[in-house]
């Protein structure tokens, strides 16, 4: 049975937000809700500016399923974490639990009205027989359709990687081998004089697929 | 201009050569480009992620976003964690301890010593204790609290124990009922502890009188029933635990029953924990005030239905008052 991961390679994401875009038309969200982002550290700073895509990661102990007072959330045996919008309250306890902020509400009103709880679904629908209202209620099924998620699909650089947690694992242990860092998957800038040629050169190399490459 | 230029065949045409210079000066500007080193500018726009970037992000380090959701330029939110610890390991168990604790005390209680009687008979001359205000307070403020007392428990515990009776429709209903009610009668009851704190406030100033009822632990220790005013040592506590531990309910509900004003997740944690700890000690001590008000004391809750006790029931429970009342009656 896969287990789905979504991965970000922060070193290849260019923040063109081309997968909150993608995740948006896929899932047709409610106004305002924005299933995906992507945060950038460092911004400006030249050097050290490094964007990351964030959503639901689908976690193996997942925070909003503790502390859901309604048990409206529940992992499927591919390894996702989804919900049941019925059973859903709007006590926001979900995002405040959450490490990622994946937990949108349409709404932030007065006596704690927030509608219902809308995040990403890894494009695998919800608890819904009927896929009209399924597709209404939690956007895209892709997953059934033998699809992954649009965000990944689109991304522009492959920054974004989603599927079987072995198969994304073994793409970036791939880029990670040409990439060759000191520090395996994560580089460092502040090297010495002399590793920098080489770095500057590995960095380089991050421009092309490193997958594509025989 | 084009015109102008037209209708003089003759005259030299200069746009003409600033067009053909453009495209000539084509390969020479990017010939300048290629001056610059890709290697530099790869590593320049793709620096890299530090093990320093890591530790950033699981410390909550913030950037920028598009997204217009609160908290979303923090990339790791690291409080909810610690949040859900505390709700899920403390709060919860702690509040089933304190409540059923309280509740099997109680039941002992009740088994040992039973109900306090009358201890003569009943004279028949009623006295009024409580004012239609005062009731009518009581009663608003009580069954509010019963209310967001079964509905908050329901929004902590039921998911243990009725969840996996009910069909998930009923559930769903139940759920999404209590949460609403909760949310709605939240601030009437806010309004009611006040009114009930600002009308009974005067009678609840300790004196000399509670200590020594304290000091015989309000009857348990010694034979005679403690001397007491128009309130009890007990009474005076649990009204400063309404205004204590009360006005603390409240104040947190209102914070979290208002996120329109933009609260972050920090600052809701923060006052969930409040509100969850302070409303299960209310509730714990409540189960103490509603057996002494109704089981545990024979003749106290007819005081708070009719408004009158029984002058024998006052004579024990409540000797100075009875004098005082009685002294100013009696011509």
């Amino acid at each position: 049975m896969a287990r789905m991961k979504f991965l970000c390679d922060s070193e290849r994401c260019i923040e063109c937000n081309g997968c909150v875009t993608a995740c948006k038309n896929a899932n047709e969200t409610e106004w305002g809700i924005q299933r995906r982002r992507v945060v950038t550290l460092d911004d400006g700073e030249i050097g050290k500016e490094v964007s990351i895509s964030v959503a639901c990661m689908h976690c193996s102990d997942a925070p909003c399923m503790a502390v859901c007072p309604t048990d409206c959330f529940y992992p499927t045996e591919d390894g996702l974490i989804l919900h049941n919008k019925d059973a859903c309250i709007g006590c926001g306890y979900c995002l405040y639990a959450c490490p990622f902020g994946a937990p949108q509400f349409p709404k932030q009103g007065a006596f704690g009205a927030r509608g219902k709880m809308d995040k990403c679904t890894f494009c695998a629908g919800g608890p819904e027989s009927d896929p009209v209202l399924e597709e209404q209620k939690y956007g895209a099924n892709r997953l059934r359709e033998g699809k992954l998620p649009l965000c990944a699909e689109m991304c522009s650089t492959k920054a974004l990687l989603a599927g079987d947690a072995q198969e994304v694992a073994d793409i970036f242990r791939e880029r990670v081998v040409y990439r060759g860092h000191r520090n395996s998957a994560w580089s460092a800038v502040e090297h010495e004089a002399a590793e920098n040629e080489q770095l500057a050169q590995q960095a380089a190399d991050l421009a092309y697929d490193a997958t594509q490459r025989a | 201009m084009n015109a102008l230029w037209i209708s003089h065949p003759g005259q030299s045409k200069p746009w003409l050569y600033l067009l053909l210079l453009c495209l000539f000066s084509l390969p020479l500007s990017a010939w300048g480009q290629s001056a610059a080193d890709p290697r530099r500018e790869a590593l320049q726009s793709m620096p890299g992620t530090t093990p320093d970037f890591w530790r950033d992000a699981v410390e909550g380090v913030t950037g920028r976003t598009t997204s217009r959701s609160p908290g979303a330029d923090t990339l790791i939110m690291t409080e909810g964690e610690r949040w859900r610890q505390l709700r899920n390991q403390w709060i919860s168990p702690g509040g089933a301890i304190a409540l059923g604790g309280t509740l099997v005390a109680l039941l002992g209680f009740y088994l040992l010593v039973g109900q306090i009687k009358l201890a003569h008979p009943r004279s028949g001359r009623k006295i009024e204790r409580w004012t239609r205000w005062d009731r009518t307070i009581h009663w608003y403020v009580a069954s509010l609290f019963i209310i967001l007392g079964l509905t908050g428990l329901s929004i902590l515990y039921a998911k243990w124990f009725l969840q996996p009776i009910l069909p998930t429709s009923v559930w769903a209903a139940w759920m999404n009922a209590a949460k609403n009610i909760h949310n709605y009668l939240g601030p009437l009851f806010a309004l009611g502890v006040v009114a009930m704190i600002v009308k009974w406030l005067k009678h609840n100033f300790f004196n000399l009188t509670d200590l020594k009822w304290f000091l015989r632990g309000g009857g348990i220790i010694g034979k005679a029933h403690p001397s007491a005013g128009y309130l009890n040592g007990g009474e005076k506590v649990w009204f400063w635990m309404i205004v204590l531990v009360g006005l603390t309910v409240v104040a947190s509900g209102l914070v979290l029953d208002f996120p329109n004003f933009g609260q972050s997740r920090e600052t809701m944690q923060l006052f969930l924990v409040i509100h969850a700890v302070a409303s299960l000690i209310l509730l714990a001590a409540s189960f103490g005030h509603i057996y002494i008000g109704t089981l545990g004391t024979e003749g106290a809750l007819e005081g708070m239905k009719t408004g009158y006790v029984d002058e024998t029931w006052a004579k024990q429970h409540h000797d100075l008052w009875y004098a005082e009342v009685k002294g100013k009656d009696l011509p």
